[in-house]
């Protein structure tokens, strides 16, 4: 670029930012010149007037109530405005007072000021009779009349450019045609045989024959998924604060998928939002319903519900302005609109809709539905059946075979039963209690601990006439008087029992110690055990002699209020002797006033007893068991085989298929995807307008689901009833909506600029009728998009050059009416996946879960709760088209972010195209980069046998379909040069950058010459016009 | 030299990031030019500060055990609050439970010609506490952590605004020749209170992605894909990069596209930054003393390194040097927390001040030490204390703002602010003036509102804190 051409650019601009733009006729097809500043063309409120008013006078004299200034509205007809006399008209007295009059209008204090030009629109239009008209994008779309033989597209452009007398572009050389259609309808470059191909094709429908693969292609759907995902803000994880994974990739999926069938858009909007609601809901359109879900959720502890209810209800209402209505519903959470009629009750009344959505408000992570294939839902069919079966014959009669081994087994059952029968209990001759806690003897044998509650206590109980002994049971009993019940006297229910001694006692005082050899109780606490030298309260702890210190023993939290047991055997079985008596002491030395509040006491002659296993036997076995045979109830029998079936070993092999089978199932489920879905509750949440957006104030009305009272009525309050309004052929905006964002994927820019408002502060289209064209047609078509695209690239508007000439330059640099294409980077992921596909990386796997390229380390070092490792998926996975990057909102991957893809926290319409260093670090050191370069020259020397410069040609050929320069060649053939020569010296700096990456180097390749080719390899891939679409 | 060379060197002094991510064409370069330069207009009063250093302190400290002596508070220890004080205003996560007094955990004493009374673990910021204005009632909207940092860097709660680096810088551009306007440091405490902090904290949000804040790590690339990749050598960088930029001419010969310069520019920057960045980071450079002064060694990672690098940025024009540290969130043993954080911050502090102020940068740079949010007078758990927004102590130095003086009072307990209530659109608004800007007038066309880091309710400049 020369430094005259630079001035002379600036001098354009200074010109288009100076507010003389080349105003825009209401019809396209209007065969008057544009009003500007020549005088005798009639000024147009909505063209020339609303935007004046909007920015300068709307926040104090407009649709806002409540910031109304001299209840003046200018959005209407007012005192203010005498039409026909711009000298009688108070506004335009006001306006053209200095800034330093008190009186002037805007204020000083709004720090906004029209400029001549604006005023002098201003006095015309109130000359010519101020007719006001409706916002455009309010009105109904009007469709133009086209001719039939015409691309209306081509024919309303150039009807357009006719009346503002800028010609039309010729078209592009065919190869930046297929290369630019390449890149729009499927995000991939053409192969250089295919470009081969397209040159040569001498046919008529050669362009169109092209057009229909690429729309049949099923990478189309992936490309078309992009923007959608954008603004609707699909990512992986939650957003807020920790910024945990979510399962929600089938959606991603679903979208490709739905582009790819060519599903209806009507149809798209009403599954996305009412999925679950369709009277024909299947798995398909409940995955589509996943947008409900799409918005930043939180785990922060200290949420409040509330809050964040407030939070969920204002980004869904966001995203419908955003995603379908093309305005800027935000503004409403706190205030009227100031410059739409969009008021605060409206974006409550719209955010009611989803009050039905069901959902953890803080912290709930849902698995979401299972989302199986065909082939998946086949599969765990199948494997819920075998389950089924195998059940069946374990339900059915017990097999002939096994009548002996049943019978030897319930005579055995028999047996145990009755030795777990044989404790006697005991009512205690006498009993007592140090630290003054008084024992009170029960009416049924028991003994309840009244009085004192010590810090510690020891209990000593006293059974006469017991004969033989072989164990002795304590049993804790729970208790009205005793705190949670008992059985313990402690705050919480609990005690401790530290040891238990057991003694015989002569009548003269001699003692006999009965020492235990094995202890078990029906539960032992396992929490609150950290410091615990056995991490449990365990039963064997009270018969330790206290050698881990005395303050351990058992006890039973969480367990309080119920009965348990603690079962002691002797070492030997004792008899005493006549005069001698049992003496239990009961040590309760734990401290904390962890005392046992009731128990009682069995003893019994067999050590058997004591040692059978307490939980051997279920109770009701246990007492089924216990009688003979002939004396079970018909439904103890039955239970005594259904324990058969459930323990004996003769049905071991059934119980281990069965088992098997339930978890061959249940790890194939959980193999299977899931995905958060909408679910409708039946009592929805209540909505309130929060005044000032206030989730505190709990004043406002309680309101239900409705639609803005400025836009043609909803029939309903269903999500699905939304849809229906959103789809309607009455409201004016969606189709507008979509088709101004279609638009700019194939030139660049919306035909009204600001994609995401299309209300009073955005842009009036630059060619309405077109716009309103497209939207028509595309509700006609039945909301068929591949015929929309179809329209649009098959048109010759489309296939223009995209170089420009001074004149366009000069008079349309922002390239506002097409007399060009537009030129702009490929976005971020077409990046990435140009690369992959030049270097023969790439993978083109469709759909499944989100992957991970490299990323530097540490990136997600301020990730927290968990922290979080990184890990790059190997093989495949690690060379997937850029939509399927992991999308981390609060760290994005950071090349995606380099280039431009929004973290999709908030709703992103229009994605920037910034041209920024990051870019250029990012092609030249990111990994996924350099091994690309080194794939590349790995390609370039299987693939091309040949001179080094042939070789350079290849590579040019292949990555921009077109054979270098001289100069360019020249330039490149000296970098290699220059590179082989240091790499000769070096062959070590040659393996090291061979080395980037996972992707295996061919064994038999010469370094110092694959990493020269590298780097030429590197030099194309940099290259600006490898990364734009021309 | 050649024209074209020229003319990109003369883009690269102009620019760190590029241009606008609107427009196409002619826009581009125009934007380029007044991006860089300061908007037109903007300064329109004197400019006192050159550049801002804030230290975000984050996790939300603790008023009560640092700047905000509260004897009554010590008096009422375990008593319950009083509902007076507490009914109806926003809890965290001390919802539905018992509210206790929790007296301060640790002394206060006096510093400053005024004596005034701070905690007694941070005497080395008391020392030059004649150079510190106290705000003691600053109070927040926001009550959770991730919404409040939004509220303190965008104005506010909703994702997607720019963070106020991103808003300065695009106000007054930079005046670095390689590196970016908007930098960015985090470092860790010892406390194992790390909140995590997300990216969109110092995001352009809907400003050009040129004004986002750039990370520099103290580990791995500085600067994310700084590094040439292993077996490239300085000389095979420089001509890869010199033959992709000549490439770029001769396709810009045929095509007259303008963002080609831009990106041959953006090419010699980067570069560029391959060395400025590996020499800034390198503190190893400074002298002992200095290194001493701080407390830190090369390559420590640590917040006392960072206010060292704060100093170099500022040295090298970058205009807005954003400090994050973490670690503050003390729900539990808040004694112990507090003292580790004192000895991570209480030296650097006083460092950076003293050093910008050797330097003669004192007058020129605002030095702003917020956390999101105060904490709780109230104890959570028996030892710590809750997120809290009605009240938090923050300080400014530098940029002719007043010394040794303390701005505003919370009530009795410390539980809110009742005397020169502060918000954070006014501490943005103070900030503003001290760069020279009327806060009111500082706009950006989004959604088709002007947009202004200060919202749109009325707020007002702490005019009583400036000299």
């Amino acid at each position: 670029m020369t430094l005259k051409r630079l001035f002379f650019l600036r001098t354009s601009l200074l010109l288009a930012s100076a507010g003389i733009t080349v105003p825009i006729g209401q019809s396209a097809i209007a065969s008057s010149p544009p009003a500007s500043r020549t005088t005798g063309i009639k000024v147009v409120f909505n063209r020339d007037i609303r935007p004046i008013l909007s920015d300068n006078c709307f926040a104090c004299h407009g649709p806002d109530k409540n910031k109304r200034q001299a209840n003046l509205r200018l959005d209407q007809p007012n005192p203010a405005i005498v039409p026909g006399s711009p000298n009688a008209s108070e506004l335009i007295k006001r306006i053209v007072l200095a800034p330093a009059d008190a009186a002037s209008m805007p204020p000083a204090s709004f720090h906004k000021k029209l400029t001549a030009a604006q005023i002098s629109l201003m006095k015309r239009w109130v000359q010519e009779g101020a007719v006001y008209q409706k916002h455009w994008a309010y009105e109904l779309p009007v469709k133009a009349q086209v001719p039939a033989s015409s691309n209306a597209v081509d024919y309303l452009v150039h009807a357009r450019l006719a009346s503002i007398g800028l010609p039309v572009s010729p078209p592009a050389d065919r190869r930046t045609i297929i290369r630019r259609l390449y890149f729009d309808l499927i995000g991939l470059p053409p192969t250089s045989q295919e470009v081969a191909a397209f040159v040569a094709d001498k046919s008529p429908k050669a362009y169109t024959n092209l057009v229909e693969r690429l729309l049949a292609n099923t990478h189309y759907g992936e490309r078309m998924a992009q923007g959608w995902l954008d603004v609707v803000r699909f990512a992986d994880t939650i957003g807020y604060h920790s910024d945990n994974p979510r399962n929600i990739w089938p959606y991603r999926d679903y979208v490709i998928n739905s582009f790819n069938t060519n599903k209806r858009f009507d149809r798209f909007t009403r599954e996305q939002l009412a999925g679950d609601l369709l009277p024909d809901a299947n798995q398909e359109s409940r995955v589509g319903s996943a947008f409900n879900r799409l918005l930043l959720t939180t785990e922060e502890g200290g949420a409040q519900a509330k809050d964040y209810e407030a939070r969920y209800l204002t980004d869904r209402v966001r995203s419908l302005g955003t995603v379908w209505l093309g305005q800027t519903t935000g503004c409403c959470q706190c205030h009227d609109h100031k410059f739409d009629p969009l008021r605060t009750r409206d974006f409550y009344t719209l955010g009611a809709f989803f009050a039905d959505v069901d959902e953890a408000i803080i912290g709930g992570r849902e698995p979401g539905m299972l989302v199986p294939s065909a082939e998946q839902s086949k599969t765990l069919q199948v494997k819920t059946d075998a389950i089924a079966s195998l059940k069946k014959s374990f339900d059915g009669a017990i097999p002939a075979e096994f009548a002996a081994a049943k019978a030897s087994w319930d005579s055995n059952l028999h047996k145990t039963a009755l030795l777990r029968q044989m404790w006697r209990w005991m009512t205690p001759s006498a009993s007592a209690a140090t630290n003054g806690v008084q024992l009170v003897p029960q009416p049924d044998g028991s003994i309840l601990a009244t009085g004192p509650n010590p810090d510690k206590t020891i209990y000593t109980v006293d059974v006469a006439a017991v004969g033989s002994i072989g164990g002795v049971q304590i049993e804790t009993l729970p208790d009205a008087s005793l705190p949670q019940r008992g059985p313990g006297r402690a705050g919480n229910g609990n005690f401790v029992i530290t040891e238990v001694i057991a003694q015989a006692v002569n009548a003269a005082g001699a003692v006999r110690n009965l020492p235990f050899g094995s202890a078990q109780a029906t539960f032992e606490q396992a929490v609150i055990a950290e410091a615990n030298p056995y991490r449990l309260w365990s039963a064997s702890s009270t018969i330790d002699g206290d050698q881990k210190g005395e303050e351990w023993g058992w006890a039973i939290l969480p367990n309080a209020g119920k009965p348990q047991s603690l079962i002691l055997a002797l070492k030997q079985a004792a008899v005493l002797a006549a005069g001698e008596k049992l003496q239990i002491i009961i040590k309760q030395n734990h401290g904390a006033a962890h005392n046992l509040g009731r128990f009682r006491i069995a003893v019994t002659e067999s050590k058997d007893t004591a040692e059978a296993p307490l939980n051997a036997l279920p109770a009701d076995i246990a007492l089924a068991a216990s009688k003979d045979v002939s004396k079970r109830t018909v439904a103890e029998t039955d239970r005594m085989i259904a324990y058969f079936k459930e323990a004996s070993p003769e049905f071991a092999p059934l119980r281990k298929q069965i088992v098997d089978a339930q978890k061959s199932r249940d790890d194939y489920e959980a193999s299977i995807p899931r995905c958060l879905i909408s679910v409708h509750r039946s009592t929805p949440r209540t909505v309130r307008v929060l005044p000032r957006g206030n989730w505190m104030d709990e004043t406002g009305d309680v309101v239900q689901p409705a639609t803005p009272a400025f836009l043609p009525g909803v029939t309903g309050g269903t999500r699905l009833d939304l849809a229906n309004w959103i789809v309607s052929r009455q409201n004016p905006l969606p189709a507008r909506t979509v088709m101004n964002r279609l638009w700019k994927q194939f030139f660049g820019n919306g035909l009204s600029k600001v994609l995401e408002d299309l209300g009073a502060q955005g842009e009036p289209p630059a060619n309405p009728a077109l716009l309103d064209y497209l939207a028509c047609e595309f509700m006609d078509s039945g909301w068929d998009i591949k015929h929309m695209v179809r329209l649009i690239v098959n048109s010759n508007v489309y296939r223009q050059t995209s170089i420009a000439t001074p004149l366009q330059m000069q008079k349309d640099p922002y390239n506002r009416e097409y007399a060009r294409q537009g030129r702009f980077r490929l976005d971020a992921e077409e990046i990435r996946d140009n690369a992959l596909s030049v270097s023969g990386l790439l993978s083109l796997t469709i759909g499944g879960p989100s992957v991970k390229p490299y990323q530097p380390d540490r990136y997600w070092d301020n990730l927290n709760f968990p922290v979080r490792d990184y890990v790059p998926d190997k093989g495949d996975s690690q060379y997937r088209r850029g939509i399927y990057t992991w999308w981390q909102r609060s760290f994005l991957h950071p090349s995606m972010l380099a280039f431009d893809a929004p973290s999709r926290e908030e709703c992103a319409a229009d994605r920037g195209r910034s041209n920024i260093p990051q870019q250029a670090l990012v092609l030249l050191n990111d990994p996924s980069y350099v091994e690309a370069d080194r794939a590349f020259a790995v390609r370039a020397v299987k693939e091309c046998t040949g001179t080094p410069e042939q070789r350079i040609s290849w590579m040019w050929n292949q990555a921009l379909q077109r054979q270098p320069t001289t100069a360019e060649l020249k330039t490149v053939m000296s970098i290699y040069r220059d590179r082989l020569a240091e790499y000769q010296k070096s062959p070590e700096a040659a393996k090291s950058l061979l080395s980037v990456g996972f992707a295996p180097l061919p064994a038999d390749c010469n370094p110092p010459e694959l990493a020269a080719l590298t780097h030429t390899a590197r030099i194309v891939m940099n290259l600006h016009e490898t990364i734009t679409r021309e | 030299m050649e024209l074209a060379d020229e003319l990109a060197s003369r883009m690269s002094r102009r620019a760190f990031l590029g241009r606008a991510a609107a427009g196409v064409g002619a826009a581009a370069l125009a934007s380029l030019d007044s991006a860089q330069a300061q908007i037109p207009g903007l300064v329109t009063l004197p400019q006192k500060a050159k550049r801002v250093i804030w230290l975000t302190m984050a996790g939300g400290p603790s008023h009560l055990e640092t700047f905000d002596p509260k004897p009554v508070l010590a008096q009422m220890h375990g008593k319950p609050m009083p509902e007076s004080f507490t009914k109806g205003q926003q809890i965290a996560q001390l919802q539905g439970q018992k509210l206790i007094c929790f007296g301060p955990q640790h002394g206060f004493a006096s510093f400053g010609k005024n004596k005034t009374q701070i905690c007694e673990l941070f005497p080395n910021i008391g020392s030059v506490l004649d150079d510190i204005c106290l705000v003691r009632s600053m109070t927040t909207d926001a009550i959770n952590h991730d919404p409040a940092h939004m509220f303190m860097n965008t104005g506010a709660q909703i994702a997607g605004r720019p963070s106020m680096g991103a808003w300065i810088t695009y106000g007054l551009g930079s005046v670095s020749k390689d590196l970016p306007g908007f930098v960015v440091l985090t470092s860790l405490g010892q406390g194992g209170q790390n909140q995590p902090i997300a990216a969109r904290q110092w995001s352009n949000g809907f400003l050009p992605s040129k004004y986002q804040g750039v990370q520099l790590r103290a580990k791995g690339d500085p600067v994310l894909y700084l590094a040439s990749p292993t077996g490239v050598s300085q000389t095979g960088q420089q001509a890869d990069i010199q033959a992709i930029n000549s490439l770029n001419r001769i396709h810009d010969s045929v095509t007259g596209d303008p963002e080609i310069n831009t990106r041959i520019a953006q090419y010699e920057l980067a570069f560029k930054m391959q060395a400025s960045v590996p020499a800034l980071m390198d503190i190893s450079q400074e002298k002992k003393e200095t290194l001493e002064l701080y407390g830190c060694h090369p390559g420590d990672g640590s917040f006392a390194s960072n206010c060292l690098l704060a100093r170099r940025l500022a040295e090298r024009g970058v205009r807005f040097i954003q400090l994050y540290h973490k670690d503050w969130d003390h729900h539990g043993d808040i004694k112990e927390g507090i003292r580790l954080k004192a000895l991570e911050i209480d030296r650097a502090c006083m460092a950076l001040i003293t050093d910008l102020k050797q330097r003669g940068m004192l007058e020129e740079t605002l030095v702003v030490w917020a956390g999101e949010f105060g904490r709780t007078p109230m104890s959570q758990g028996g030892s710590g204390r809750d997120h809290h927004n009605k009240a938090m102590s923050v300080w400014l130095a530098g940029a002719g703002i007043k010394g040794g003086m303390v701005y505003g009072a919370t009530d009795d307990l410390g539980y809110a602010a009742v005397e020169n209530l502060t918000t954070v659109h006014d501490l943005h608004a103070t900030m503003l003036n001290r760069l020279g800007i009327k806060h009111e007038a500082f706009t950006y066309k989004f959604q088709g509102l002007d947009a202004r880091l200060v919202g749109v309710e009325p707020c007002k400049v702490l005019a009583d804190i400036i000299a």
